[in-house]
C-alpha cells in the first residue's frame, strides 16, 4: 500500500516522498515506542526479562550451568557477538553431559517472539502450548529478553482484575 | 521516483523535519502508529494531501509492511 501511496503522492505534485518499506510491523518489532489505544497495553517486550544469563557457542556447559544457576535462572539463551539468539538451553539442555560445548547441547533455533505481541495473547499461547520461557527477539533476531509463562499470565491476570479491556 | 528507505533513514530524515503518514485505515492508526505520524488512508490522498502536508518538506509514507 506505501508504495502506491509514494508514488501517488509524487503524481499529486510532491517532489520529496520516501517509502518506509518495511513499515509499522518493523517498527514494533523493533520494540519502538508507539502511539495509540494499544500503547498502553502491555506486550511481550515489556514484560521479557531482560536478566536472562546469555552464553556463546563454544563456552564448556560445566561453567554455564554454575553461572545460571548462581544467578537463580533455570534457562539460558545462546547468542553470537551481535546477541542474534542461535540457541537455548532449558533445565534439561543445562543437566546435560558438562563436558559439552554450547554448541552440542543447546536446543538450535528456538522459536521466538516479537516484542510487540500483547501480553494476553503471549499467556494464552504459552499456556496453550506449556511454553515455561521463551526468548524475545526484534526482527533482525536480536536478543530483547526473555518471557516467562508465570510472569505474563501474571500480568495478564492483573490486567483483567483491574478491568482493563 | 519514491525512495524506499529503512527505520534509521527514517529517524534521521524524522530529526531533519520530514512529515510522517500512515497510508492504513484510519481505525489501524487509532490503534497503533509511529510517533508523529499523521493519518492521511490511501483512499483520501487525493482529497486531502494537499490539505495536510506541506509540499516543501519531505514526506514519509508507510503501511504494515512492503505490501
Amino acid at each position: 500500500m506505501s508504495p502506491r501511496a509514494a508514488w501517488r503522492l509524487e503524481s499529486l505534485g510532491f517532489t520529496s516522498v520516501y517509502d518506509y518499506v518495511a513499515g509499522k510491523l518493523d517498527w514494533l518489532a523493533a520494540g519502538l515506542p508507539t502511539r495509540g489505544s494499544n500503547a498502553d497495553r502491555p506486550r511481550a517486550g515489556d514484560v521479557a526479562r531482560r536478566d536472562v544469563p546469555t552464553c556463546r557457542l563454544d563456552d564448556r556447559l560445566a561453567n554455564v550451568r554454575d553461572r545460571v544457576g548462581a544467578a537463580g535462572w533455570n534457562a539460558c539463551v545462546v547468542v553470537n557477538d551481535e546477541r542474534v539468539v542461535l540457541g537455548l538451553l532449558r533445565a534439561a539442555e543445562l543437566r546435560a553431559d558438562p563436558s559439552l560445548r554450547i554448541e552440542e547441547a543447546m536446543r538450535p533455533g528456538p522459536s521466538t517472539f516479537r516484542p510487540f505481541v500483547s501480553i494476553d495473547d503471549m499467556a494464552t499461547f504459552m499456556t496453550e502450548h506449556d511454553l515455561e520461557a521463551s526468548p524475545v527477539t526484534t526482527s533482525d533476531g536480536r536478543l530483547v529478553g526473555v518471557l516467562r509463562k508465570e510472569d505474563a499470565v501474571k500480568v495478564a491476570h492483573e490486567r483483567h482484575e483491574g478491568g482493563a479491556q | 521516483m519514491p525512495q524506499g528507505i529503512d527505520r534509521d533513514e527514517v529517524r534521521r530524515l524524522l530529526d531533519e523535519g520530514a512529515q510522517l503518514v500512515e497510508v492504513l485505515p484510519a481505525n489501524e492508526y487509532m490503534e497503533d502508529h509511529l510517533p508523529g505520524a499523521i493519518s492521511l488512508p490511501l483512499r483520501r490522498l487525493e482529497s486531502e494531501a494537499w490539505d495536510l502536508l506541506d509540499p516543501t518538506r519531505p514526506v514519509i509514507v508507510y503501511c504494515w509492511d512492503s505490501a
